[in-house]
């Protein structure tokens, strides 16, 4: 079965607002999947939906053949956008926390990478700054031994140089078995990881190819075909 | 393999590149045992998928070989990069000469040049 996620019709409506409006997407094992779109175009809320944060208006979803419930939580590794860890813990209880709370958790992994990066365990998280809160958060997300991560920005808020390091996380992560699908602005960094790229607008897939497929078809990186896309169409830039 | 991957080409073709001509300049010996997949794939920054499929390629093509559970390895006959290399010469060569012919310059004019470059 190389079959990992699986969407079908998916709508999601907000009150008036109709945030996802029917989105399909089947994903396969042994990926990298970039998820890209401008601001509001619906990732979190898919992304949301696959973890079962939030239930669809329409539609489904399946998590190696299973809909999001307590099962495919323990197979879904999910980094949210928002740094949802109590702040008052100490990296360390929270290595605990996730030891106890998730069975595929590997321990030694998590403290080999923060070390890695020269946060130590002692540390209190609210005494932590921001990038580095999101590199435990990445870490502690990456040490479990998933079927699907599901990376919610994940490297919006660190540094260049750390940038490369969460890169290289991901790939020596990498497992032919699991698939890692990621959502990001920030695509020039993130571009050459990628085995598939899928363009959100409005609610909408309106592109979903391999990278290498892209390059070809259209001699340009991913990064470029996107601003190319999603340009803006005003009437130039602000004047007072 | 430290040269840089233009991302608005697919990055197959440019990875086998890099590891043919390390191969045609002995920076690779023959039946030398080379980065696995996912040592090369962090090292050069790229999705394992990629460098697999780059190694597959040039296993087809004779450059590189693979032996069941100890890895990759450089093929004893390095002909086979050295007629890539070749063949990348002559392209770049072809690219150079379009390029000083549309800054207007003749056959012999290049060869001053030339001469000069090589005084330097």
């Amino acid at each position: 079965m190389t079959e990992i996620l699986r969407v079908d019709g998916l709508v999601k409506k907000y009150a008036k607002t109709e945030a996802l409006k029917g989105i399909s997407l089947t994903l396969n094992r042994g990926k990298i999947v970039g998820l890209l779109g401008p601001n509001g175009s619906g990732k979190t809320t898919l992304i949301k939906i696959i973890n079962g944060l939030l239930t669809p208006t329409e539609g489904e979803v399946y998590v190696d053949g299973k809909k999001p419930g307590v099962e495919t939580k323990s197979i879904v590794a999910y980094l949210p956008d928002a740094i949802y860890l109590n702040s008052w813990m100490t990296v360390k209880q929270i290595v605990n926390y996730f030891c106890d709370f998730y069975e595929d958790f590997r321990p030694e992994l998590a403290y080999k990478m923060l070390e890695n990066l020269n946060i130590s365990p002692n540390h209190k998280l609210k005494t932590l700054s921001k990038g580095n809160k999101e590199k435990v958060c990445l870490i502690l997300t990456m040490s479990r031994n998933a079927l699907l991560y599901v990376l919610d920005e994940p490297i919006a808020g660190v540094d260049p140089a750390a940038r490369d390091y969460v890169i290289s996380t991901i790939i020596n992560n990498y497992n032919p078995d699991a698939t890692v699908l990621l959502s990001t602005h920030l695509i020039s960094d993130i571009e050459q990881i990628l085995d598939e790229a899928v363009f959100i607008q409005n609610g909408k897939i309106i592109l979903h190819k391999t990278v290498e497929e892209i390059r070809e078809e259209n001699g340009k990186s991913v990064d470029e075909l996107f601003r190319e896309m999603f340009r803006w169409e005003g009437t130039g830039p602000f004047t007072p | 393999m430290h040269r840089i991957l233009d991302k608005n080409k697919p990055l197959c073709p440019q990875i086998c590149e890099h590891i043919c001509l390390d191969v045609a300049f002995g920076e690779l010996k023959p039946n030398e045992r080379i980065k696995s997949v996912r040592e090369a794939a962090v090292a050069v920054g790229v999705n394992p998928n990629t460098m697999q499929r780059s190694y597959e390629t040039l296993e087809q093509e004779g450059i590189l070989y693979s032996v069941r559970g100890s890895g990759w390895f450089v093929s004893e006959n390095v002909e086979k990069a050295k007629l890539t290399l070749d063949k990348l010469r002559r392209e770049k060569t072809k690219v150079f000469f379009n390029e000083m012919e549309n800054l207007g310059m003749t056959a012999e004019e290049l060869k001053h040049y030339i001469k000069e470059w090589n005084n330097d």
